[in-house]
């Protein structure tokens, strides 16, 4: 996983509730073994004019112009501003996966799903949570000024804004420690085999039904 | 002292380790895998040279991508027309060879969608854990057992070391009291509350239904309300256990036998939540209010009733679903104020974990017999949810009564749910659906979806649009 430390880049504004997973990644890119490479396909219903192919060339495709992923003055963006629930409905990973393959590294929003907030941070992408007023703002601010850039400063858990005023945000302890060092939590706990053992040795006692092979 | 919620015991039962920064490890009983979210777990523990931790725990089967044509079907997995879904499900296959899980293959007469296999097979049962890398594993909460959805690189990490880094969740409590209606079914019941709370309104909570309503429902209707609690943001949907529980799970492959079923079910009688237990929230419903259910736009939440209107704009309670409503009217092609039985529909979709089960055939059957389906509907499909339950109906006869009146009767599997097989909308098509998701595109590039219950499915797809159920 990609560690995350100190994030500077422009912010793209989807404005819009309950971005769902179907609307991330559609499902027909679900089909790949694979786990990179979803970036060209990522919001493929709203970006393109026509219906997309999984292993297919993106680059001739027709681009909706009014997507706001599409504008030149969002191209390169690293940080995407939407509304409430971002991210409900499925549990598929490809979401985060795409949306990092795009190029994003933060996400500030007023709420998540809680799956899709989950895999984000093994993904080395941030799911940063912000009050509405203070989300409505940033808005504001992002259509005022062209190549509109934020700071993610994750060890200081700031957000910098051009103006130079930062504004706090909250992240567990263990998820920023697995984000900042980059880290593979699978490792982490295998660190507590001996407790796992000791737990389904207690268990198969208590109920040897859920033990059989 | 306080009591303990059902969430509060499945949690406390699996706790394996609490660490100081509010996180714990929670053991896995049950793992389900399919082919869609595994592939790239998989592959991770190759690149980490990691075997699974415990095999008997885990069960997979594919059901995403397999064609539900019996031509299709008959010649495996070389007959899978679309070459990227036949790598994936071949991909499970030699994925489950290799690492010696226990896989029921397209072949296989117990394949079949993941939730309705688990719990038709035993291997849900009261008081385990259950995970899949699928949002609809809440459905297996219906057995009193703390089941919700996983993304892939917890998959990995279940496969890995059989358990989960979780953080508890809160506890909310919906109390369905009361009689529900004639031709009342649990998709009303849940849809009614998606309604009440909103998509949003579960999130960071498991999700317990009780009352005497629900005590009422059979465990495919508590299937198809905890399956849907993620339609409502909570990844735990759950419901005490019973007789009606027991009932179930006896006598099923997976199940406990002889001394260890008295063992297990003195155990499973504590899997409710105390009458003294304290919820974070508690949400109220009269079971007399709820009418039958039909989704207009593109939420579960923007839900009505069968005699209800698509809302105007002066119903929205803010600018946020003003906007929301704005963008689906023009999704779903409908106007503000239009009646719900005024909508044309094209095709429709009986099946999906949500509403797949013997339950929902035989309800599905009950209107369809005797009847045509209205020739204006381009396709009506119906498609069981695992081989098992194709079998169990076609033994009552259920498959003749949807061929007559002019249904597909179709193999197991997600199907047209989210179309990732050849089963899809075309865009711009109405589709009465018992499935679960009514987003844009989710049943086909730019079709229009509407959740309803089986029943009303058939109703409609007889009489060309919506219409009460109750009425016919
Ligand atoms: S039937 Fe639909 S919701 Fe259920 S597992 Fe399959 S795709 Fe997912």
């Amino acid at each position: 996983m990609k560690a995350f430390t100190v994030v500077t880049g422009i912010v793209a504004p989807m404005d819009r509730a309950n971005i769902d997973t179907d609307m991330i990644i559609p499902k027909q890119f679900l089909k790949s073994i694979k786990r990179s490479g979803f970036g060209p396909n990522l919001f493929d219903e709203l970006r393109y004019l026509d219906e997309g192919q999984p292993d297919a060339d993106n680059s001739g495709r027709p681009l909706n112009p009014d997507f706001v992923l599409n504008q030149p003055r969002y191209q390169g963006a690293a940080v995407l501003l939407a509304r409430e629930n971002f991210g409900c409905g499925s549990s598929r990973e490809h979401a985060p996966w795409a949306l990092e393959d795009f190029g994003f590294r933060a996400i500030i929003a007023p709420s998540y799903a809680d799956i899709f907030y989950n895999n984000s941070f093994k993904n080395g992408l941030l799911p940063i949570v912000l009050a509405d007023e203070l989300v409505d703002q940033l808005f504001q601010e992002v259509a005022a000024s062209e190549g509109y850039q934020l700071t993610i400063d994750l060890p200081e858990q700031v957000i910098r804004k051009p103006s130079g005023e930062c504004i706090p945000f909250e992240v567990d302890a263990f998820r920023k420690h697995c984000l900042l060092n980059g880290l593979d939590d699978i490792g982490l706990t295998l660190q507590d085999a001996d407790a796992i053992r000791a737990y389904e040795v207690t268990r198969r006692q208590q109920a040897p039904w859920l033990f059989n092979e | 002292m306080a009591g303990k919620t059902l969430y509060d015991k499945l949690w406390h039962m699996h706790l394996v380790q609490e660490r100081d920064d509010g996180t714990a490890l929670i053991y896995i009983d049950r793992h389900l895998l399919h082919e869609v979210t595994s592939p790239q777990a998989f592959e991770g523990l190759r690149l980490a040279k990691r075997q699974p931790w415990r095999l008997s725990a885990n069960l997979a089967t594919p059901d995403h991508n397999v064609p539900t044509t019996s031509l299709e079907r008959e010649s495996g997995i070389e007959g899978i027309q679309d070459p990227v879904s036949r790598i994936q499900v071949r991909t499970l296959d030699e994925n489950c060879d290799e690492f010696g899980i226990t896989e029921f293959k397209m072949q296989d007469q117990r394949q079949g969608i993941v939730h309705v296999v688990g719990p038709e097979q035993g291997a849900t049962l009261p008081g385990m854990t259950v995970v899949c890398g699928d949002s609809h594993t809440a459905t297996h909460g219906a057995f009193a057992a703390l089941a919700h959805g996983i993304g892939t690189s917890e998959v990995e990490h279940v496969l890995a070391t059989q358990c989960l880094i979780q953080r508890k969740m809160k506890n909310l409590l919906i109390r369905v009291e009361g009689e529900l209606g004639q031709g009342i079914t649990g998709k009303d019941v849940v849809l009614h509350i998606i309604g009440v709370i909103g998509t949003a309104g579960g999130n960071g909570c498991a999700m317990e239904f009780g009352g005497s309503a629900i005590r009422s429902l059979s465990m495919e209707a508590r299937m198809t309300m905890c399956n849907m609690a993620i339609e409502a943001g909570a990844r735990v949907g759950l419901v005490g256990f019973d007789e009606k529980t027991a009932e179930y799970v006896k006598g099923r492959p997976f199940a406990p036998t002889a001394e260890q079923w008295e063992q297990a079910l003195a155990a499973w009688q504590d899997l409710v939540s105390d009458d003294d237990a304290v919820f974070d929230q508690i949400v109220e419903i009269r079971a007399e209010d709820i009418q039958p259910q039909v989704t207009w736009g593109t939420s579960p939440e923007m839900v009505t009733t069968i005699n209800g209107h698509v809302p105007t704009l002066d119903e929205a309670a803010d600018d946020v679903q003003r906007m929301g409503f704005e963008r689906a009217y023009q999704y779903m092609g409908l106007t503000p104020g239009q009646k719900i039985t005024d909508i044309q529909l094209d095709r429709v979709f009986i099946g999906s974990c949500t509403n797949s089960r013997i339950e929902d055939l035989r309800a599905a059957a009950d209107v369809a017999k005797g009847r045509k389906v209205a020739s204006t509907i381009k396709q009506a499909l119906v498609v069981p949810g695992s081989g098992l339950v194709k079998a169990q109906a076609e033994q009552e006869g259920l498959d003749r009564i949807f061929v007559e009146a002019g249904f597909e009767w179709r193999e197991p599997g997600c199907s047209m749910c989210l179309a990732m097989n050849a089963d899809k909308l075309g865009n711009g098509e109405h589709c009465a659906s018992t499935s679960n998701r009514n987003f844009e595109g989710r049943q086909g590039y730019g079709g229009r979806t509407h959740l309803v219950s089986p029943a009303m499915a058939a109703a409609a797809a007889i009489a060309g649009h919506f219409v009460d159920v109750r009425a016919l």
